[in-house]
């Protein structure tokens, strides 16, 4: 997985991320497996009670806007394989 | 050796100032969390060492921070703030009524009596409260479900808690005030609230001497007597001598009595501070000149002190909760502009100077004071 720069730092890791996830391999297991790691991105990424994303932010797979796809939507197998790495941007913007 | 540490927060990061009683040389630490907005930095009485932080973002949310080491180190902790029950709606700006929604925490408030303890006044309007050192928060929902809360109604910058005072001689008591719904007591520790808003006029409102709906920018209270409040009101800085039972203005001979900050001197009760802003459409200071408003009286009788301040060309804000007091003697007081100055005095605001000049936007002031 690729962080933006304020989510590495409140986790502190580097550019890359590696968790392990079981199959199916989707965005809601990927971001489970994520904040279970490191749980100071709870809320950061999506929302507490309601699960969705944070306006803000866009996740990209395989150079492909992932963010409006079901939770539970299957990954590439390349991201499932570690192959390519699942993206979560930040949108350009503010002061 | 005695000594102070500020604790600044600013729209990218939060500063730790500190130095001797002497208050003149200081060492300049941060930015920590940088690039982040920090709404709220403050320690708590009981162990000075133990700070929590307000970190947000447009992007990322609320992340709550804590040090145990007198902010050389920080952890994140709890940031799941949830409202109790089924949140329901408030007055929206169109006059519609719109869901609560959890934004912000505009003002953290360590314990009197323990440092695992700590309330967090909300954006939209809520106050929550933490016996696990900031790892699980719980709303006080009584407040929110007082029954005025669908009239409450955002202001400009948002529908939160930003004051909460607590009463050193009865715990059971707190003070709260959110824009714009006005001032809140409870003496039940939170249990259940009663609006404290009589004697406030607010001619932005339909009935100007609603029971809420007052935009109550700040409420101030000196330890030693705590039923005696002081208010700085949208416009009008106003003062209650029976816990918020009723008010009655003391702007006096201000220069304008529209402005954001108040405090009281650590060492005085009856001295009080104000910094007077144009208006609400103007957020600067009158004739460009920037100065900090004392009464020694409580109110009506005010001296303008600007020795060491800008008088000429200066266009800062000084946000709600940017100024505070250390309990030195004499009096230190500090507050920080929308410029990105820190400025303080250890002569009770006879005279200023820079602590710092160019740090982003500050929107908070705290002071920690060690003899």
């Amino acid at each position: 997985m690729e962080l933006p720069a304020h989510l590495r730092t409140l986790a502190g890791v580097g550019v890359e991320v590696a968790v392990n996830v079981e199959a199916p391999v989707t965005v809601r297991s990927v971001l489970d497996a994520l904040e279970a790691g490191y749980p100071a991105l709870r809320g950061t990424i999506r929302d507490y009670g309601t699960e969705q994303r944070r306006p803000f932010l866009r996740f990209f797979v395989c150079e492909q806007d992932w963010s409006h796809e079901r939770p539970d939507a299957p990954l590439p197998a390349a991201v499932a394989s570690g192959a390519e790495p699942f993206m979560i941007v930040g949108a350009i913007s503010g002061g | 050796m005695s000594g102070v540490r500020v604790l600044v927060g600013t729209r990218k990061g939060a500063f730790v100032l500190t130095s001797d009683g002497k208050r003149t040389n200081w060492d300049v630490s941060g930015p920590h969390f940088g690039g982040w907005e920090i709404y709220h930095v403050k320690g708590s009485p009981v162990d000075p060492n133990r700070i929590y932080a307000s970190q947000s973002s447009s992007w990322f949310g609320q992340v709550v921070q804590r040090s145990s080491d007198g902010g050389k180190t920080w952890e994140p902790v709890g940031n799941k703030f949830e409202y109790d029950g089924v949140p329901g709606t408030h007055q929206w700006y169109d006059g519609t009524q719109h869901p609560w929604e959890f934004k912000r925490v505009w003002h953290l408030e360590p314990s009197l009596t323990d440092a695992d303890t700590v309330y967090a006044g909300a954006e939209d309007a809520a106050l929550f409260k933490s016996l696990d050192g900031g790892q699980t928060w719980q709303e006080l929902s009584g407040l929110r479900g007082h029954g005025s809360g669908s009239r409450w109604a955002p202001g400009a910058g948002g529908m939160c808690l930003h004051t909460i005072l607590l009463d050193p001689a009865n715990h059971a008591r707190m003070f709260i005030a959110i824009s714009a719904a006005g001032a809140f007591r409870t003496s039940d520790a939170g249990k259940t609230w009663e609006p404290i808003n009589k004697g406030l006029r607010s001619q932005h409102i339909p009935d100007p001497t609603a029971e809420v709906g007052h935009c109550v920018h700040r409420i101030a209270m000196h330890p030693s007597r705590p039923d005696v409040l002081f208010m700085q009101k949208h416009w009008d800085v106003m003062r209650s001598d029976d816990g918020g039972d009723s008010w009655k203005e003391v702007s006096g001979n201000l220069p304008t009595d529209f402005g954001f900050v108040i405090d009281v001197n650590a060492n005085k009760p009856d001295t009080i501070y104000v910094v007077p802003i144009k208006s609400d459409s103007e957020h600067y200071p009158p004739d460009g000149r920037l100065r900090v408003y004392r009464s020694r009286m409580g109110g009506n009788e005010w001296e303008a002190l600007g020795n060491g301040l800008p008088q000429k060309d200066c266009y800062v804000n000084v946000l709600r909760d940017a100024m505070a007091v250390d309990s030195l003697d004499r009096c230190g007081v500090y507050f920080g502009t929308t410029g990105g100055q820190v400025y303080a005095s250890a002569d009770e605001g006879d005279n200023w100077a820079p602590i710092v000049r160019d740090l982003p936007p500050v929107v908070s002031v705290e002071v920690q004071t060690f003899t």
